[in-house]
């Protein structure tokens, strides 16, 4: 079985900018994978070249086996991408747009179920004759994730799907694509949000400066990261013996590394030995974005 | 669109696109240079009409028609691909095309058929106006329908090269006022060449549009500044060379595939 998304030695250099170097990463079809790293990393211009939008210096990428450049025309049909920005035709509505890139793909009206069926799961019936130029930035995401739909890819990537959407709105979209991956799509999915990562995701690739940082399963990420972080709301100041351990405060509230689950008997007694009271406190596993801050920093 | 077979729906369907585009603006893409054409042939019918006569027996009202008609046909199969692309490129909407497996030869073909029918049809519409009200002879209908489709082909041409090369909506304005107009007006819509002096009768002949307008304008009257077969070589040449260079662009994707 072919890999959904096989990216081999990949250059991409913007004049004196390395935008990447040297970056191979597979996607296994049925993944779910998250693609992380701050501004600037690499994340986009990766995906604009499985798109076809771009073109790498040196390097293969390809898609459900298909090379991007020689057989773009198969890997494009086994592509769907929703891009980041919030782009549109103003001359069409919802259903005219997602008929159009139906067209483009070869598609005719006997696709006109399927876009029915795409219009429904995203909750856009009412708007389905609503000119794009009419509709809230909500209405225009799912309008998107539809128009990448149209033509039943096979591999889905979602650049920053979520990006300024409600809270409502991200849930009701998380849920339409694990259903989209429940069915068999392979997802990839670039995010700010790393909560979204590390609940929808199954593996991550972290990029940093055009180069693949850490490559694991989003578990053995999380198990990578030692210790844990406690939060303590206080009465009064943190004793200074405990200085070193903070990572945040806010006042009195304040977020102690541990590096180990014995430090935390260590705490409790330099709390009380200074009379400090403690209002309330809460032990916290690491997250993605704790291991996020870490390999960044250490890298 | 079921009827087309599947290997053209893509391209069928970026044609179709791009003629509902400017159907769907038609006051301002059909409707309003018809308007232009006709003040034109008012105001200069009126200014000049009676006292100059351009060819033997032709009024200059009805010299003038074809000419303006011809006119309106580049401008408009111009601007059609060439807003068309710059407008999607600001937008960032061109990238719904791009993600697609059409090829940069289905690109060109379905960006300059919707330029001709967006030419022909303002042209079409500005004659059965003009025949309203004056008695305009057809001569040779093979030529002038010749003229107009590989002169609006030409300009559709050229209009997505000015699409693909402009980042912003001035740097079109600027291709449009300073290129394409000097050469629309300065190709012999309102007079013939002979009676320039000879050094810009000589300059106007490095204008391709003065072979257009001519060899169109011959088809009606069956008389003009020079041999039709010659204006329309020149055509058909300036439209194979354009065509080669925007196919040529678009292959490498200038300004679109970065």
């Amino acid at each position: 079985m072919n890999p959904a998304i096989k990216i081999e030695q990949v250059h991409k250099q913007f004049g004196a900018l390395q935008a990447l170097n040297g970056v191979d990463l597979t996607i296994e079809q049925g993944e779910f994978f998250a693609l992380l790293g701050p501004n600037g990393a690499g994340k986009s211009t990766l995906i604009n070249l499985l798109a076809g939008l771009s073109r790498p210096t040196s390097g293969k990428l390809s898609v459900m086996g298909y090379d991007v450049m020689a057989q773009y025309r198969q890997a494009r049909h086994a592509l769907g991408v929703v891009p980041q920005e919030l782009v549109f035709d103003p001359f069409f509505n919802v259903r005219e747009m997602l008929r159009f890139q139906a067209g483009y793909f070869g598609k005719g009206t006997e696709n006109d179920a399927w876009i029915d069926e795409v219009i429904e799961s995203l909750g856009l019936t009412d708007k389905a004759g609503t000119n794009m130029r009419r509709l809230s930035g909500g209405m225009k995401r799912r309008a998107l994730i539809a128009q990448a739909l149209v033509h039943k890819p096979p591999v889905i990537v979602l650049d920053e799907p979520t990006a300024g959407v409600d809270v409502e709105l991200r849930h009701m979209l998380w849920e339409f694509i694990k259903r989209l991956n429940r069915e068999g799509h392979t997802i990839i999915l670039t995010t700010h949000y790393l909560e979204e990562a590390e609940t929808l995701c199954s593996r991550v690739a972290l990029l940093k400066q055009g180069e693949v940082i850490a490559l694991d399963s989003t578990k053995n990420l999380l198990a990578s990261m030692p210790g844990k972080k406690l939060r303590l709301k206080l009465a009064s100041i943190l004793p200074a013996s405990l200085k070193e351990m903070v990572r945040q405060q806010e006042q009195y509230d304040y977020t102690l590394s541990l590096n180990a689950i014995n430090q935390l008997e260590y705490v409790l007694a330099e709390l009380r030995s200074a009379n400090v009271v403690i209002e309330d406190m809460q032990l916290i596993e690491p997250d993605l974005e704790d291991v996020f801050v870490d390999l960044m920093g250490r890298k | 669109m079921s009827l087309i077979n599947q290997r053209f729906r893509g391209p069928w369907t970026l044609f179709k696109k791009e003629i509902l585009r400017f159907w769907r603006v038609s006051f301002q893409t059909v409707a309003a240079p018809v308007m232009t054409a006709l003040l034109y042939l008012l105001i200069f019918s009126h200014v000049l009409g009676g006292r100059v006569e351009v060819y033997p027996g032709v009024p200059y009202t009805v010299f003038l028609i074809p000419g303006l008609i011809m006119m309106s046909v580049l401008q408009n199969a111009f601007a059609n691909s060439s807003s068309s692309l710059i407008q999607s490129k600001v937008m960032g909407n061109i990238i719904f095309v791009l993600l697609t497996p059409l090829s940069y030869l289905e690109f060109f073909l379905a960006f300059l058929a919707a330029s001709i029918v967006r030419g022909l049809a303002v042209g079409f519409s500005i004659y059965l106006v003009a025949i309203c009200f004056i008695d305009l002879p057809v001569t040779h209908p093979l030529f002038i329908l010749g003229f107009a489709v590989f002169g609006s082909g030409m300009l559709g041409a050229f209009g997505i090269i000015a699409g693909l090369w402009a980042e912003k909506f001035d740097q079109m304005a600027a291709f449009q006022n300073f290129v394409i107009m000097p050469l629309s007006f300065l190709s012999g819509v309102f007079y013939s060449i002979h009676s320039l002096p000879e050094f810009w009768q000589k300059v106007s002949h490095l204008n391709p549009f003065f072979y257009m307008i001519d060899g169109f304008r011959y088809g009606f009257f069956g008389q003009g500044d020079i041999s039709p077969w010659f204006s329309l070589s020149v055509v058909l040449g300036s439209f194979i060379g354009l065509s080669l260079i925007t196919i040529g662009m678009l292959k490498a994707g200038y300004k679109l595939r970065g």
